[in-house]
């Protein structure tokens, strides 16, 4: 389980906004943040990876404390173990696809993992490819594969799909949603898109001006939606 | 009568102070692109300095911190042994503060480019900074890397003013090419110094077309 309280103040060009995101997020879990842009999700994720700074609260990841501004813990992102995905692919152009894996193994982890990771994948025909090859989806494909090698137990997703194509971004949602269940990942991604929230999501946390404005199943939120007009 | 001497000792002061400038540079250029302080200003501007003052200025404020009457000198002749008024050793230590900003600029332009989200990506896989800085930032940024060091080595070269403020003239020690330019100028002996300057002249050319065509090469492999 996750626990998290999170504060910071937000500098956007609309003047300044109090982020404050508090939740428990369970075990095997796939949360969705939902909202529109600049309410803070991709803040909140980072701050989850530790490559943004909270200014106050606390992160309990099962038992461990990754963040606690009162005790002044804060441990690096590389000790915090999370898959992340970033939605512009952030694959290093220097090395090929295979070797985009290799570079994610741990010290005397072997790399049957990653052959493992990019037949799962379907991506064993571009492992000698470099990135600059690819298309957006196979790219996605390789930055998923990627943050899986070090199996971790979190699995942040940062609009990893937005700038796909429909099709595509169908069957990366199924790729997810397989590898969600079969490793028993704990998953939060961001999006902005009604249906794959509601494909995807066992819970959904409405996002807007820093707070949360809305928590529950994607059913439930956007029928409450619906009846109240509120345009998600 | 034309030497090869002057050549040998140019190209060994270029190759060393390129190489003293990677293993100093690249840090500093690292810090000087992802710290923010006051500090950083400070040392910015100082770095920067050999830019906008004429080399003759530099090189007299090195001869006076370096010579053996004052205390830097003095430090260093009595501690390290170490003499640094005309002596080889004497025109690296110009060298590398006079090429400085040359290479530490290209290194910082390359450091821009690296787009952040690739180094937070292989933080979250678990790599230090320092493996990041290898294996990822700088292979990506070859270009600023290359275009860097060539342009230190040919300044290198190229330098006049302040090797002749610290070094003088001394045949095999400090005698590098545009001194020994101007030494046959002095003496009329015009042929010489046409052939030295010639030789110069085309090595700049052919160093200047292997920065454009490296970059080309370098820009064209990423883009396949």
């Amino acid at each position: 389980m996750i626990d998290v309280r999170l504060l910071k103040m937000l500098h956007g060009t609309d003047g300044n906004m109090q982020l404050r995101f508090e939740t428990q997020i369970q075990s095997g879990e796939f949360v969705t943040l939902y909202g529109p842009s600049g309410a803070g999700k991709s803040t909140v994720l980072r701050m989850l990876a530790g490559l943004t700074d909270p200014e106050d609260g606390y992160i309990i990841a099962n038992d461990i404390n990754w963040f606690d501004k009162r005790q002044k813990i804060n441990l690096r992102p590389q000790l915090r173990c999370v898959g992340m995905v970033f939605q512009e692919y952030s694959l290093f152009p220097n090395m090929t696809v295979r070797e985009n894996l290799i570079y994610a193994l741990e010290k005397g982890q072997s790399d049957e993992v990653v052959d493992e990771l990019l037949d799962r994948m379907e991506l064993g025909q571009l492992r000698l490819k470099r990135p600059s090859f690819l298309s957006g989806g196979q790219k996605q494909r390789v930055a998923l594969a990627r943050a899986l090698v070090r199996t971790p137990k979190l699995l942040l997703l940062d609009e990893p799909l937005s700038a796909l194509d429909s099709d595509i971004r169908m069957r990366l949602q199924d790729y997810i949603l397989e590898i969600h269940h079969q490793l028993h990942l704990t998953t939060i991604l961001v999006s902005h898109d009604y249906k794959e929230v509601v494909k995807m999501s066992d819970r959904l946390i409405v996002l807007e001006g820093g707070k949360i404005k809305r928590e529950g199943s994607p059913d439930s939120i956007f029928d409450i939606a619906l009846n109240k007009s509120i345009k998600y | 009568m034309p030497e090869f001497a002057p050549f040998l000792l140019t190209l060994k002061l270029a190759i060393t102070t390129t190489l003293v400038l990677v293993i100093i540079g690249i840090p500093l250029a690292y810090w000087l692109s992802f710290r923010r302080s006051v500090l950083k200003v400070v040392v910015e501007s100082v770095i920067g300095l050999p830019l906008v003052l004429p080399p003759s200025v530099l090189g007299f404020y090195l001869l006076l911190a370096f010579s053996p009457e004052n205390s830097l000198g003095k430090w260093l002749d009595n501690y390290f042994d170490l003499r640094l008024v005309f002596t080889f050793q004497g025109l690296v230590v110009a060298s590398v503060i006079y090429s400085l900003p040359f290479l530490i600029q290209s290194v910082q332009a390359g450091f821009r480019m690296i787009p952040s989200a690739l180094i937070d990506a292989s933080y979250t896989l678990g790599k230090s900074r320092f493996t990041t800085l290898v294996k990822v930032i700088l292979p990506n940024m070859k270009t600023a890397l290359i275009t860097g060091c060539i342009l230190a080595f040919a300044h290198t070269v190229g330098e006049f003013g302040v090797v002749l403020m610290i070094g003088g003239n001394i045949p095999h020690e400090t005698r590098v090419i545009s001194v020994a330019i101007y030494d046959e100028v002095q003496a009329m002996n015009y042929s010489t110094a046409n052939l030295y300057s010639g030789i110069l002249l085309l090595f700049s050319f052919v160093v200047l077309m292997g920065v454009y065509l490296t970059n080309y090469r370098l820009q064209k492999s990423f883009s396949q």
